[in-house]
């Protein structure tokens, strides 16, 4: 995905996810997925990420709970972008996003949607909102490594 | 009538221009945290440049400045609520203040089944301390209903009272939907069943007369810096007859008169009891220069004008399609609303797009959803120096609230 796609087709974007999520859901056999709840003392956010690996891929991913549309709409796109993928792709993945947001270098071969959230700096004190969910994943990743 | 546009000119905030995001700052989160004229940062370097020394420790000169300073602080507290100068205590917030009450007192007054009465729209500062007092006596705390506005009525607090009620713990004025609560009814019906009250001044005091005798509290905490002052300072009113059999919460340097190898102590009496530790001076110095500021401008004054202003903000918010606003009726100089389709975080954050600073969230009343039926809402609030060229420009823009992504790609 392109980082000209137009601010009009960026809006739609975060729109879509936030009045449709996909991932939005608390799995009925939870306990096979590793978990991690996340909450913002400044934003409402208050959400849970569910992560399903198996032989070092994520097979499924998703998150529930209450969000901002920022937050809503960034962990939904997350969901769809690290599912198949491998932990190691799926961090190298979350790490270009932290960079994006935080207006460093980074490689957008591999960020698609979540491209849409490249200007939230410029509402700095969301910057928190578009990571919550991504902080929650790569918690996870560095905790199944830890585990094993 | 107060002259807003005059008053801002003894403001750094609104003298030196400040933008935010490109837009001319327009200040509407005054129930968090209030501007400070120049009299008060002039009051802060003031102790550091000419005055600096610590108070009650030495025999020089500017020791006792410092102790004056502290003294007369003291004193003009005690004029704004009323209260004798040895009933107010120097602490570093409202927090603080109401954490005295729960340490001091209630931790060795309540027992196993008693009951502390407070309220869901009670801010975090006036419930966690005595969920915590509840954990550590046993205890119980009970919820008084609110009415379908929201407000807290003494009818239904007479109703949740008991001969269990040992202590009552409401704001005066609620930091959420700005609603004045009955504070004397309340402690009178209190004292016929033994209990004692507690008072949170935090959006009462730097608004309105509050005369801790007329009211017949027994505690009143609130913050300088909601009053124009620094933040770190606080006061913990204490009446004079309670005063004396609470033990002190913090000890150490500056709250005894000597102590001995066997553990015997003799405190300080009265507020200082309360006030180990090297206390915040330059803050003092600054709530000073506050004090006299609001003093000068005159409490009945501010609440006239706030409560002409805030009468204005209602009748322009409610044309803005779509607009639910939460406290349409409530006396004090706070809009809570939300606008139909937008995540209150989301319209919070367009607005600092536009350079207006506002409020969002649960506002520390993490309970209030409850009754409110929504998880965040906005929060507009005012002080004696809003205009209503500011309710206007935010009136304006959230006209245009549903373009709420503008914050990321206009």
């Amino acid at each position: 995905m392109p980082i000209s796609l137009s601010p009009q087709m960026m809006r739609q974007i975060i729109m879509d996810h936030y009045e449709n999520p996909q991932y939005k859901k608390t799995p009925a056999n939870k306990e096979a997925f590793e978990t991690l709840h996340m909450a913002s003392a400044n934003c409402i956010d208050d959400i849970n990420v569910y992560a399903l690996v198996k032989d070092n891929i994520i097979k499924e991913c998703y998150w529930d709970g209450v969000a901002c549309t920022i937050s809503t709409s960034s962990t939904d796109i997350m969901c769809g972008l690290v599912i198949g993928k491998s932990l190691e792709d799926a961090k190298y993945i979350i790490d270009q996003y932290n960079h994006m947001i935080h207006e460093e270098e980074f490689d957008e071969s591999v960020l698609d949607e979540s491209i849409v959230f490249v200007n939230t700096a410029k509402q700095a004190a969301r910057i928190k909102c578009a990571t919550i969910g991504w902080d929650a994943l790569e918690d996870i990743i560095c905790n199944h490594h830890h585990e094993k | 009538m107060l002259d807003s546009y005059k008053i801002r000119k003894e403001f750094p905030m609104f003298t030196n221009k400040i933008k935010m995001q490109g837009h001319d700052l327009v200040f509407l989160d005054n129930a968090s945290t209030t501007f400070k004229p120049k009299c008060v940062v002039d009051a802060i370097n003031r102790y550091y440049e000419f005055e600096t020394s610590n108070s009650h420790r030495g025999d020089y000169d500017l020791c006792y400045n410092a102790d004056q300073k502290i003294a007369e602080t003291r004193k003009l507290v005690a004029e704004l609520i009323n209260a004798k100068p040895e009933e107010c205590i120097f602490t570093s917030g409202t927090t603080a203040s109401i954490n005295i009450v729960a340490y001091a007192y209630a931790l060795n007054n309540l027992n196993k089944d008693d009951e502390i009465l407070i309220s869901l729209e009670e801010h975090a500062s006036n419930t966690l301390p005595w969920f915590e007092i509840s954990k550590k006596t046993g205890c119980r705390i009970k919820y008084v209903e609110l009415d379908n506005e929201g407000r807290i009525t003494l009818e239904n607090v007479k109703k949740a009272i008991s001969n269990k009620t040992k202590l009552i713990a409401l704001a005066q004025v609620g930091n959420v939907l700005g609603y004045e609560t009955d504070i004397k009814g309340i402690a009178k019906a209190a004292h016929e069943v033994g209990a004692v009250v507690s008072c949170d001044g935090a959006q009462s005091v730097p608004h309105m007369k509050v005369d801790v005798k007329d009211l017949d509290v027994d505690f009143l905490s609130f913050s300088a810096h909601k009053m124009c002052g620094p933040t770190g300072v606080g006061i913990l009113y204490v009446k004079e007859e309670i005063m004396d059999k609470l033990d002190p919460v913090f000890v150490g340097g500056g709250n005894n008169v000597n102590f001995a190898p066997e553990a015997n102590v003799n405190y300080l009496k009265g507020p200082e009891m309360f006030e180990a530790g090297t206390l915040n001076i330059e803050g003092i110095y600054g709530f000073n220069a506050a004090l006299k500021f609001i003093k000068e401008i005159g409490i009945e004054n501010i609440t006239e004008y706030e409560r002409n202003l805030r009468r204005y903000a209602v009748k322009r918010l409610i044309e803005v399609e779509g607009l639910t606003l939460y406290n349409e009726t409530a006396e004090a100089g706070i809009l809570t609303f939300n606008l139909k389709g937008v995540f209150a975080q989301d319209l919070g954050t367009y607005l600092n797009a536009k350079g207006i600073a506002v409020r969002t969230g649960q506002h520390c009343a993490k309970m209030l959803p409850i009754f409110l039926g929504t998880p965040a809402t906005v929060r507009a609030s005012i002080y004696f120096y809003t205009t209503k060229e500011e309710i206007d420009c935010l009136v304006e823009t959230l006209k245009t609230g549903g373009n709420f992504l503008d914050a990321y790609f206009a």
